[in-house]
């Protein structure tokens, strides 16, 4: 925990707390790359010592009525971890299965040291992402995390806490980890900077920092590939977009340009590329509202309101469909029909 | 350090009927079931951490004492509960005859068994149907208990052969007398205004108030509670950010500050279901808005909401929100 480089006096606390044997389970809210995993691994650290970071991953098989599942599991000696959204809709078979496994193994008292104080009678387990763990899987675990409180603690990581049932919440002490401020994020990268012996012109910090958007994780990638890209840094050097948010900007960018049936036709093929690689489509959805709003930015309030009704309106219809690209395209539609509308009026056309 | 060192919640699991703080009428209903041996078939319904599931084992307890594993079967949403399991696993269980008797401790036990079903919203109407023929045969020698949180998850033909009981949110009296009653179990240092706060924030949850004032207290490295701490945990927004949140929208070109604003409180991880709970609160409220507004509002409130329970885009749900207030709140809008 002392490592982590802010957020020191709740970090500090919860040490306190997890060094009683008596915490109870906790569950990590906030959104990705804001350091919920570094969290948890910085107490497992406090409450087991070095021991839990020899870590080995294994590819556990699961015998699920006829089929199996197998899904890949880090552990040490003290704890486990893992996704349980590899598990599919497995989940509830394979987490029940787990914690019923580390109760029957309930850890002994080291005998070889002859020292017991450091003896922790449960396991932890973490689990990953639960906001992705089917509602079954949830409730299975309600009576689950209470009966076997004293072999096996639960250390949860999510990014949206409203998607983990009530009586799961109600179970947890539920933590929420603030994203770091871009001064933070600047501060993080030019430690490790310092640690790689590399030099980081402050202004470039700052801009990695800014666009990273709250995220520590992308920022210290963004820091790699620029660094891979080309050293020693221009101090004044642009920083590179991910790919598909530039590509994201520049669709926006055409739909503002021009509205017709062509321009249609070319923008449906950006978005396919854009799904062919794989970018999740709300997250399209989302960035490409930013985008759209930026470049309204010096149009009426009530015409930006309205282009962000729809893609709301949209992005709702898009998840309970089942061809993401329709929704997207109909937005798109939609989005050039009203600004059509709006420059007809407004330059009286 | 203790060798078997459990949180508090489990430590003061009430252990007998009577233990059960509040839930009156359930628990006259049980105490007197345990004098008299006879108990009808229960089903409880109610919000998490308000004791469903220790009233009946406490219940059990009392009536069977030592003979408790030979007695009663509990299944919860952990155990496979589908049809076949109904059929076979529950059907076997309810089908051997037991007699009165006097147990070790010389007890006399009635001459029934318990069965209990937590957590059954999650059960399929095909696997109670089943239930529900099992509980007909098999009535003078099993009694069944079953437990979930909203009683229209149950299928009628078993609501109405059981005696049926909500579990209420817990009045604001009775949690603060256990979280005290604990407290000074424990040596807790804790402020009647913090003892107030932490059951303000736990919203009738007895489970949450106990565990919240269980962490405060160890992240106070076990020193007195500040009010502060309390708000922190509790994973709220501050109630003046949501309030300066709606006045921001009353002013003109309000929009670009919105967006910033909602973005800020994403970022510190917020999760937009609970800001739209806060806002509702606040809106219905409000001295300044109009009431067509609060009306406009509100449904745009409730359909984010429903929304965002479908999976939808926390950003987009929020700042739409934000955008009807602004439209329906600010002064002549265009
Ligand atoms: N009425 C109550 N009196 C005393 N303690 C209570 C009461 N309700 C809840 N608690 C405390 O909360 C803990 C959880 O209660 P319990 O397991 O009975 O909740 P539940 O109603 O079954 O909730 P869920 O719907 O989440 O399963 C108990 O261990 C106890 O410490
Ligand atoms: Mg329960």
């Amino acid at each position: 925990m002392d490592q982590l480089d802010y957020h020191m006096e709740l970090s500090q606390s919860l040490k306190a707390m997890v060094n009683r044997g008596d915490f109870p389970h906790i569950l990590f809210y906030g959104p990705s790359g804001a350091g919920k995993k570094t969290r948890v691994l910085a107490l497992l650290r406090d409450i087991y010592g070095p021991a839990v970071e020899k870590v080995k991953v294994e590819h556990k098989q699961f015998k699920v009525g006829s089929t199996t599942v197998e899904i890949p599991i880090l552990s040490s000696a003290h704890h486990l971890e893992l996704n349980p959204g590899d598990a599919g809709n497995r989940d509830r078979d394979v987490v029940q299965e787990l914690i019923k496994e580390i109760a029957a193994s309930a850890p002994l008292p080291t005998s070889s040291s002859g020292d017991t104080s450091d003896w922790k009678p449960f396991k932890v387990v973490v689990l990953n992402e639960v906001d992705n763990l089917s509602k079954e899987a949830q409730h299975a675990l309600r009576r689950t995390m209470e009966k076997y409180i004293t072999t096996c603690r639960i250390m949860m990581t999510c990014n949206n806490a409203c998607r983990v049932i009530a009586p799961i919440r109600s179970r947890c002490l539920c933590v929420r980890v603030a994203a770091p401020s871009a001064a933070q994020i600047a501060a993080v990268l030019q430690a490790t900077a310092r640690k790689e012996a590399v030099t980081l012109p402050p202004l470039l910090a700052e801009k990695l920092a800014a666009q990273a958007h709250g995220n520590l994780r992308k920022a210290l990638l963004t820091l790699e590939a620029a660094r891979v890209a080309q050293y020693p840094f221009d101090p004044k050097g642009e920083v590179r977009q991910a790919d598909w948010e530039a590509f994201i900007d520049g669709v926006a960018a055409d739909c503002v340009r021009e509205q017709s049936p062509r321009k249609l036709g070319e923008v449906r093929n950006k978005l396919y590329d854009l799904l062919a690689h794989c970018i999740p489509p709300d997250m399209i959805m989302e960035r490409l509202t930013r985008a759209l709003l930026v470049k309204l930015k010096h149009d009426p309030p009530l015409l930006q309101m309205e282009v962000l009704h729809h893609a709301a309106l949209y992005e709702v219809r898009m998840i309970s469909g089942s061809k993401a690209i329709f929704h997207l395209e109909a937005f798109i539609a939609k989005f050039m029909a009203v600004y059509k509308r709006h420059l007809f009026t407004s330059f009286g056309g | 350090m203790a060798e078997r060192a459990v949180p508090w919640v489990e430590k003061y699991r009430p252990r007998t009927v009577t233990d059960v703080a509040h839930q009156t009428e359930v628990v006259d209903t049980l105490r007197k079931a345990v004098e008299t041996r006879n108990l009808p078939h229960l089903i409880f319904y109610g919000p998490p951490g308000t004791g469903k599931t220790s009233t009946i084992l406490a219940c059990a307890r009392d009536l069977y004492g030592s003979d408790f594993k030979k007695r009663v079967l509990e299944l919860n949403a952990s155990d496979e509960r589908g049809i076949s399991i109904v059929r076979n696993k529950i059907k076997s269980f309810a089908m051997v005859a037991v007699n009165a008797k006097t147990n070790a401790e010389g007890q006399s036990i009635p001459p029934y068994k318990l069965i209990v079903l937590d957590e059954a919203d999650s059960m399929t109407t095909d696997a109670q149907s089943a239930l529900r023929r099992t509980m007909e045969t098999y009535c003078r020698i099993t009694r069944f208990c079953i437990i979930c949180n909203y009683v229209s998850r149950l299928i009628p033909p078993i609501t109405s052969r059981c005696a049926k009981f909500h579990f209420k949110p817990l009045p604001k009296q009775a949690t603060l007398d256990r979280l005290k009653m604990i407290a000074a179990a424990e040596g807790v240092g804790c402020s009647d205004r913090v003892f107030a706060l932490i059951e303000e924030q736990s919203e009738g949850d007895m489970r949450k108030a106990i565990q919240m004032m269980q962490s405060l207290h160890r992240l106070a490295m076990d020193g007195e509670i500040a009010e502060q701490a309390v708000l922190d945990i509790s994973g709220a927004v501050p109630a003046e950010t949501v309030r300066a949140l709606i006045a921001g929208c009353q002013q003109p070109n309000a929009f670009k500050q919105i967006q910033a604003e909602v973005d800020a409180l994403l970022l510190q991880g917020y999760p937009a279901g609970q800001l739209l709970a806060q806002l509702s609160g606040e809106v219905v409220s409000s001295a300044t808005l109009p009431d067509v507004a609060k009306g406009v509002i509100s449904k745009g409130l409730a359909e984010a909401d429903k929304h965002l329970v479908d999976g939808a885009n926390e950003y987009l749900q929020l700042l739409n929100v934000f955008a009807i207030i602004c439209r329906s709140a600010a002064p002549a809008a265009a």
